[in-house]
């Protein structure tokens, strides 16, 4: 193709009380279209309820060259951490 | 009174026997499944080949809906292995329209648009007609939807080509050209289905027109369904590429009588 089409980033709503997340990326040559793949990519399986279709160009992401400033330092630090609670017995997902 | 037997107990992995279809009911569910399978055919060709690998899968989807509408209005009427594999050019009940070779794009675009935008329209309509035969309104209630969203599909591409660049457009009207030829035939009656076939066609050219006109495309203007035009497919009478697409399709069974994957 002389011009590719823009790169869009998809995230599927698997029930409802769910949150999107995202599920993967396609081409498309607008968002209807980039819709519409999604559907035909990520939900012919009764994946989803809802899709989102975001431009990839619209996403900022940290930098790869950045992950020890950005996320070392919570590591280390254990008190950050809500590990010195006993759990009671009744609470089943934490 | 003895009590009724009670219906013998499906084996596992099938499912029940549906009631079976005879007569102009039979030959209904044949023509309707004939149009399914050859077209979900032309597009399963497209694998591999599409413009786009996103649009492979699309048209792949939409054959596979289609292929799946067949084998259920197949099954009505008696073993679909034997319909699809072993019937010959002049036994198929298809319109001529599902048969034209997919040619660009383009092509297949407006074939899909005058075939999605006919099936819906009929389906809608067997569906809401008690004379229709059940099996037949039980499928088109459940195909309806899978259909409205190859109209859909088909109408955003002609949209996008027709209002798109000079090379799509002219690219787009022809596809529309080569194949209106074969459009006279889609709402020709379809015996053991009591529609009002006129009104639906009225329907489908007003939906028509709607997309066209908003694609900047206009509507081809050639005969669609007088004598010289094609339209014999429902009485098994069928173009020269069709011969080709039933080798292709029949040649694996045929070689080799029940082979399994």
């Amino acid at each position: 193709m002389t011009t590719p089409w823009p790169l869009w980033e998809v995230f599927v709503r698997s029930r409802r009380g769910l949150s999107h997340t995202h599920a993967g990326s396609l081409h498309a040559p607008d968002a209807e279209m980039a819709l519409r793949n999604a559907r035909d990519l990520y939900t012919r399986r009764g994946e989803g309820v809802s899709l989102w279709v975001v431009p990839a160009e619209s996403i900022t992401a940290s930098s790869p060259d950045e992950k020890d400033p950005f996320f070392e330092p919570a590591a280390d630090k254990a008190y950050r951490h809500p590990t010195f609670y006993a759990i009671p017995d009744g609470v089943k997902h934490l | 009174m003895t009590p009724a037997e009670p219906p013998p107990a499906p084996v596992a992995g099938t499912t029940a026997v549906a009631p079976r279809l005879v007569g102009d009911e039979a030959t209904a569910a044949l023509m309707l499944g004939d149009d399914a399978l050859i077209l979900s055919h032309r597009l399963a060709e497209w694998t591999g080949h599409a413009p786009a690998l996103e649009e492979d899968v699309a048209l792949a989807n939409i054959s596979l809906d289609l292929l799946g509408q067949a084998r259920t209005l197949f099954s009505l009427v008696g073993d679909e292995d034997e319909l699809a594999y072993l019937r010959g050019e002049r036994d198929f009940r298809n319109v001529q329209l599902v048969e034209q070779p997919n040619g660009d794009f383009a092509h297949t675009i407006a074939r899909q648009l005058y075939f999605s935008l006919a099936q819906e329209i009929r389906y809608t309509a067997v569906v809401g007609t008690d004379g229709c035969p059940t099996p037949i309104r039980e499928l088109a209630a459940k195909a309806v939807k899978e259909t409205a969203y190859h109209r859909d599909h088909a109408t955003e591409w002609t949209l996008r080509l027709g209002d798109g660049t000079d090379e799509s457009h002219a690219r787009m009207r022809r596809g529309l050209e080569v194949m209106w030829r074969h459009t006279g035939e889609l709402f020709a009656a379809v015996p053991g289905l009591p529609l009002d076939d006129a009104a639906l066609r009225e329907n489908w050219l007003t939906a028509l027109e709607a997309v066209l006109g908003e694609a900047t495309l206009p509507l081809p203007q050639g005969p669609d369904a007088d004598a010289w035009t094609a339209g014999g497919g429902r009485e098994g009478i069928h173009t020269e590429p069709f011969g080709f697409l039933l080798a292709e399709m029949q040649h694996l069974h045929r070689s080799h009588p029940g082979a399994t994957w």
